[in-house]
């Protein structure tokens, strides 16, 4: 679960970062990731990566697990930033391309700092105002949980496709990895489902 | 006390009339017979297409969220079954009716780890777990919340001979009324009442010996 571990992954330790309070945490992480579309300048996208890797420095996060979480983004966003200075420019490129890895990073730093269930608790508490209008502030803390636990899951189901492709001598062959492994996604969300009713989660009503 | 009354499941389940009393009642067929069909209408997972299933008076089709309080079902794949990133984290959601306040709601979950001997679990990752250790797990989730019944779909199946005795003897030792749908034919053997499922139908019923014996000349 190399790649896919961006989410999840907790480092205990004691830093301003992990002390902050988790609602605070999500307003930066949400006033960032607004202001590096809205403004969409290289400079500023620059800018908001510089801060963000002072944060990382910061919570004292290891660089080498950094780069191990992020370098399979880093490689589909150098595709992505040449076909940007291709179609829009150099400056165009960097603005997007630097903003979304300072979002991705800004993210990762989020989830380094933050437990999981102190964030969720966050979700749930904050939702409360909007019960009145037909959100379930539980029903959306939980998806949030199932997120968490889920990812590596799916990692794992992802590993054991590739070995069963390979096997069959299918290394190449992108249908012989999606389709299966789609299917068998869908195939354990349905089980999930099952035993999330099984236990009479979500049917708090009566 | 679980009733079937006519209960039929289109295409999997012909019509059946039960009434299972008894502690222990093993569940025995092929692949594909329906015995899981079977199982998942006693907590309403699979509504009947006729007929109807009750547990203690209550319909599995009307009522299903309070026969489901009734009943715990423990799956074959635990990993499906705990949907939290940590063990405490999952126990507690099981109790969230049960408590509404958060620090009893972990003391509770806390008791139900140490009933099963499994405190020094508690703030593990469940992909950090044994699979032995995750169906423990899974079972103790399940029953924090103190059912009147445990249905267990063929709990055993992807354990090891030491786990499986481990979960086999501790189903068994259980208070809960519980329904075992099994393959594994000494584990059935020590319930009380056996129901051989095939093609659809429960074609055998009764003792456990003549039930195992029933099943391997059929097949």
């Amino acid at each position: 679960m190399s790649q896919l571990s961006l989410l999840g992954l907790y480092y205990e330790k004691d830093t301003m970062l992990h002390r902050l309070r988790p609602g605070v945490k999500l307003v930066l992480l949400f006033a960032l990731s607004l202001s590096v579309v809205i403004v969409r300048e290289a400079w500023f996208s620059v800018l908001a990566l510089v801060v963000v890797l002072l944060g990382v420095g910061l919570a004292r996060m290891s660089w080498s697990d950094l780069w191990r979480s992020i370098r399979f983004v880093v490689l589909m966003l150098t595709v992505l930033a040449m076909y940007h200075a291709w179609q829009n420019g150099i400056s165009h490129a960097v603005a997007v391309v630097v903003g979304l890895l300072a979002l991705i990073v800004a993210a990762s730093l989020l989830t380094a700092t933050t437990a999981a269930a102190d964030l969720i608790d966050t979700i749930t508490r904050t939702l409360q105002p909007f019960r009145r209008i037909g959100v379930n502030p539980e029903a959306v803390g939980l998806a949030f949980s199932l997120v968490l636990r889920f990812i590596p899951d799916v990692a794992e189901r992802a590993f054991e496709t590739r070995e069963a492709a390979r096997a069959r001598g299918l290394d190449r062959s992108i249908r012989a990895y999606m389709t299966p492994l789609t299917i068998r996604v869908v195939a354990r969300a349905q089980t999930m489902g099952e035993a999330l009713q099984a236990r009479g989660i979500g049917e708090d009503e009566n | 006390m679980i009733e079937f009354d006519q209960a039929a499941v289109s295409k999997r389940l012909q019509p059946a009339t039960l009434t299972l009393t008894e502690r222990h009642i093993g569940v025995i067929g092929l692949n594909g017979s329906g015995k899981s069909t079977l199982a998942r209408l006693i907590n309403g997972l699979v509504e009947p297409t006729s007929g109807r299933v009750l547990v203690d008076g209550l319909d599995t089709t009307k009522d299903g969220p309070k026969v489901r309080r009734k009943v715990g079902f423990l799956f074959t794949d635990p990993s499906a079954q705990l949907v939290m990133p940590t063990v405490i984290e999952d126990i507690t959601l099981s109790l969230r009716n049960h408590h509404k306040n958060k620090h009893e709601r972990r003391e509770a979950a806390l008791a139900t780890l140490e009933r099963f001997g499994q405190t020094d679990l508690a703030e593990r990752s469940v992909h950090q777990l044994s699979g032995g250790q995750r169906q423990l797990v899974a079972l103790a989730s399940v029953l924090a919340i103190e059912p009147d019944v445990l249905i267990a779909d063929e709990p055993t199946t992807l354990l090891d001979l030491r786990n499986a005795r481990l979960v086999g003897d501790l189903l068994l030792s259980l208070e809960q009324q519980l329904v075992l749908v099994t393959h594994d034919l000494d584990l059935a053997a020590r319930c009380e009442r056996v129901l051989v499922v095939h093609e659809g139908a429960i074609q055998f019923d009764g003792d456990p010996f003549e039930a195992v014996r029933f099943y391997r000349a059929n097949v």
